[in-house]
């Protein structure tokens, strides 16, 4: 079918307005990046735009002989690493009983975590339940928090409900006990949805900063995120001098930028790999609807 | 036969001992339940607990229970005080801004990338703008602050190349809700989109034939068709966004705010997390953010309830 003269400029109107968005995007991202290699005079003063101006690597040297930058990139590391499989190891287990049907008190056992999508104790109760539990400023605090997620709980029983009792049956017969066939049938059929929960999980984990700078006092055990909102914040503040590197005024800029960027080029680089995975869980969480 | 008696004698045992049956058989999936029951009793009802603190003056090294009962003291504290009207105003203003701005846009943008004519333009238009998504809170208030910096800042910048002066924007009450609004719209629309493009796909493609056939041109389908099509998922949607319309999550507030800005710029959940936490008036904060969590359930619950009622549809 032919298009009319008005289709044709809506669509190069569309195609325009798309190429801006995807600028507007990227461009803050790129700013960063070639802010990161130019000399912090020229970023100061704003001539940094397009391109690198200057080219010096001083910011990552200096951020590379930081040893505060790798120790809280190794918990950063730690904390998403071990988080997600805590994360995954008791969602999985918390949604294979759920999705059986003929488990006594499943309303009851549904009902008692489905509250939690109601109403949560906030921040202070939160504080006060883990300065009990003597989890302040201890790294099993931060793995412990938002371990388990009930949104994600029931994506993943919805995710074993259509798994046919067929399959079930048929495993028991052979003999198999439930945790063996959770272990040998459920668990190998849902290594897609699985693999998305977890994606999810390790992308929360890596970017979240707010707990751990709550509870987390030890400069030992803080992840990069939250030394990354200290320079933030004192780049608002404009104020005093960061941790203990000598930064003037010029170079603080781009060490600020050098340090987003290692902070966040493992998702960048992820990124293209998992994307259709969050997609899927989107989906997912929208059929069950 | 041996068959029957099995089933006669159960009937027999009763309720109580068929229940007790079903447990035993169940034994394993209750045992893989406990660690993740467990969780939910440290992490989310115990907590609970220290809801108590609202209504006490809570000491940390008194403990909850044996510290002084005082009553809603904190609660008429808070609601007296020159606080409550401004933290609550901006939590809404903030929603209301959000709903109007952010919400319908991850909808128009949706359908405009349904509009795009070449696939491989629209998938790299796709993976571009779920990008945003993926990058921390932390880094994104940077790079805001960066941007708007009134030194090397590139909208300052531009500002002064145009021959205007140069603005502090986050220091100006005026500005904060739209860096505020803008700086989720970069971070979350084109995410938002994936829920509607779904729903675009599952729009009947036989419609568009039909209409296709009586003549009806690509505005008319997006009219008659998709946007028929797609509003029990936008009506979900915005009936789930109003549900929260009394969050605003702290994390981002804190990172942009300053003293200076707190006129506009301070939520409740600020403001709780700067008086628990930071001045450690903890049973004050404590009953603020009880109040905020008790409006919260309320409005899921009515949203829930409307939700069910049109599209059978609910967050649980």
């Amino acid at each position: 079918m032919k298009k009319s003269i008005s289709e044709k400029c809506f669509d190069t109107f569309n195609i325009i307005l798309m190429i801006v968005i995807m600028f507007i995007t990227l461009y803050p991202l790129w700013y960063v990046l070639v802010a990161s290699f130019s000399s912090g005079i020229e970023v100061t003063n704003g001539n940094v735009v397009w391109w690198i101006k200057d080219f010096e690597t001083e910011a990552y040297t200096r951020i590379f002989e930081d040893s505060s930058i790798w120790i809280s990139y190794a918990n950063t590391i730690f904390y998403s690493v071990v988080g997600t499989l805590l994360s995954v190891v008791l969602t999985s287990l918390g949604a294979y009983p759920l999705s059986k049907k003929r488990l006594r008190g499943k309303k009851f056992l549904t009902g008692f975590i489905l509250l939690s999508m109601w109403f949560t104790p906030g921040t202070i109760p939160m504080y006060i339940c883990l300065r009990n539990l003597n989890l302040l400023d201890s790294r099993m605090g931060i793995l412990m928090l938002g371990a388990a997620q009930t949104f994600y709980v029931i994506l993943m029983r919805t995710y074993f409900e259509s798994i046919p009792d067929s399959m079930e049956e048929a495993a028991k017969i052979d003999g198999a006990s439930d945790f063996q066939v959770f272990l040998n049938v459920y668990m190998p059929l849902s290594v897609a949805s699985i693999v998305t929960i977890a994606l999810y999980y390790f992308v929360i984990r890596w970017n979240s900063y707010f707990w751990a700078m709550i509870i987390l006092k030890d400069p030992n055990k803080i992840p990069l995120q939250v030394l990354l909102k200290k320079f933030v914040v004192e780049m608002t503040a404009n104020n005093s001098e960061l941790s203990k590197i000598d930064y003037t005024v010029t170079s603080r800029e781009t060490t600020i930028f050098a340090t987003i960027v290692i902070s966040t080029i493992p998702m960048i680089v992820l990124y293209p790999f998992i994307q259709r995975f969050f997609v899927k869980g989107v989906m997912i969480g929208a059929v069950k609807g | 036969m041996k068959r029957n008696t099995v089933s006669s004698r159960s009937v027999k045992l009763g309720k109580r001992s068929l229940l007790k049956r079903d447990i035993l058989r169940d034994k394993q999936l209750y045992i893989m339940f406990a660690p993740f029951m467990l969780w939910y009793v440290l992490f989310y009802y115990f907590p609970m607990y220290g809801i108590l603190a609202a209504f006490k003056d809570y000491q940390p090294y008194v403990g909850v229970w044996a510290s002084e009962w005082v009553g809603l003291d904190n609660f008429i504290e808070f609601f007296t005080g020159p606080y409550a009207f401004r933290i609550i105003r901006n939590t809404v203003l903030i929603n209301i801004y959000s709903v109007i701005f952010v919400f319908p846009a991850s909808i128009i943008l949706a359908l405009l990338m349904n509009e795009l004519q070449s696939k491989k333009f629209k998938t790299a238009v796709q993976t571009v703008s779920y990008l945003p998504y993926f990058i921390s809170t932390v880094v994104v208030a940077g790079l805001v602050i960066t941007f708007l910096s009134p030194t090397a800042g590139i909208v300052n910048v531009v500002i002064e190349k145009l021959g205007f002066e140069k603005i502090y924007f986050l220091t100006k009450p005026q500005y904060f809700r739209t860096i505020y609004i803008l700086m989720t719209m970069w971070q979350s629309v084109g995410f938002g989109t994936i829920i509607y493009t779904s729903a675009l796909c599952a729009v009947d493609s036989e419609l568009y034939e039909a209409a296709s056939i009586d003549g009806a041109g690509r505005w008319k389908k997006l009219l008659k068709i998709t946007i028929p099509g797609i509003m029990p998922t936008i009506a979900i949607m915005l009936i789930i966004r109003i549900g929260g319309m009394m969050t605003v999550g702290a994390e981002t507030i804190i990172l942009l705010y300053q003293p200076i800005t707190y006129e506009t710029a301070d939520v409740i959940s600020s403001y709780v997390y700067r008086s628990g936490l930071e001045e450690m008036n903890y049973s004050y904060a404590t009953a603020v953010d009880l109040f905020n969590g008790i409006i919260a359930l309320i409005l899921v619950a009515i949203s829930n309830t409307i939700s069910k009622r049109i599209g059978d549809v609910s967050i649980w």
